[in-house]
């Protein structure tokens, strides 16, 4: 086999992370642009890999409780006290 | 990892900016949970140690050189600190690279070896059709993102979560996990095709 068909679809969807980090090594990373030319299903498989990193970058990420933040906040509070202290 | 910009930040709590100080806590706190999580055995425990490290940056203040980045210092310290606890409870988390292997596309969705077009798809991915109520912009598929998100194995899930949600680059991902960049491509490959399969689910269901 030569050209775009020596990539298979089911190589092609192992290999978007690599290619998206750009870590792909010149021959494949010519290849699997050659696929991407004449795939119309893998151009979407590639695209809803992007869709869901969009949608990834509007979660929040579970942070610490109000409660340890105000503790932080009033340590904060304490310590600049402190050293307003020392320095009068 | 802004060094310059940095300076400003320590000058401000330097002379006790409390707005500066609750920013900082709000950016980096939740990866830093995320991170301390994977040395302690409990949410209460990796709190406790986000906690720790703010408190170790105040009384450091004075002394930050900016040689590193204050995100590198933060981490640094929060590493430490959590390590130091996680010992203490004998919790380690190695690596679990299980099924790695394995492809991330059930392989009955592709055309067999022996096929006229071998490897090609049987059931390609169908088209995501939006509507005003179910859109990728939709809060429900937010809360459905956000739900496979919490079901990824650890790993997978503290990758993506650093690199697709906080937006860290591959290298700082690296440093804080202790992972090499070859596994921590494989994390974030295995964890993207999980969150993109949910999608897919969810988006297919209606047609």
């Amino acid at each position: 086999m030569t050209g775009p068909e020596s990539m298979g679809c089911q190589d092609f969807v192992e290999l978007v992370t690599d290619y998206l980090e750009d870590r792909l090594d010149a021959p494949t990373r010519a290849r699997f642009d050659a696929h991407l030319d004449l795939c119309p299903p893998c151009v979407r498989y590639l695209q809803q890999i992007r869709d869901a990193r969009e949608v990834l970058g509007r979660v929040e990420l579970d942070t610490i409780s109000a409660g340890a933040r105000d503790q932080l906040l009033t340590a904060f509070r304490t310590w600049r006290a402190g050293r307003s202290g020392e320095s009068s | 990892m802004n060094t310059a910009s940095d300076v400003g930040l320590v000058d401000a709590l330097r002379a006790g900016d409390e707005r500066v100080f609750a920013d900082l806590v709000d950016r980096y706190s939740p990866a830093m949970l995320a991170v301390a999580r994977t040395h302690v055995a409990s949410r209460e425990v990796a709190e406790d140690v986000v906690q720790d490290t703010w408190l170790a940056l105040l009384k450091g203040i004075d002394g930050f050189e900016g040689r590193s980045s204050l995100r590198t210092w933060l981490f640094r310290v929060l590493i430490n600190i959590a390590k130091t606890r996680g010992v203490r409870e004998k919790r380690s988390v190695p690596i679990d690279l299980t099924g790695a292997d394995g492809p991330t596309v059930r392989p009955d969705r592709f055309r067999p070896v022996t096929d006229q077009y071998p490897r090609n798809w049987a059931y390609p991915p169908q088209a995501w059709t939006q509507s005003p109520e179910r859109s990728l912009l939709s809060s429900e598929a937010l809360d459905l993102v956000r739900s496979e998100l919490d079901q990824l194995p650890e790993q997978q899930r503290l990758v993506v979560a650093l690199r697709d949600v906080d937006g860290y680059d591959s290298v700082e991902v690296c440093a804080l996990l202790d992972v090499t960049a070859a596994n921590q491509r494989v994390l974030l490959h295995r964890g993207r095709a999980r969150i993109r399969h949910a999608l897919a689910d969810y988006f297919e269901a209606v047609s």
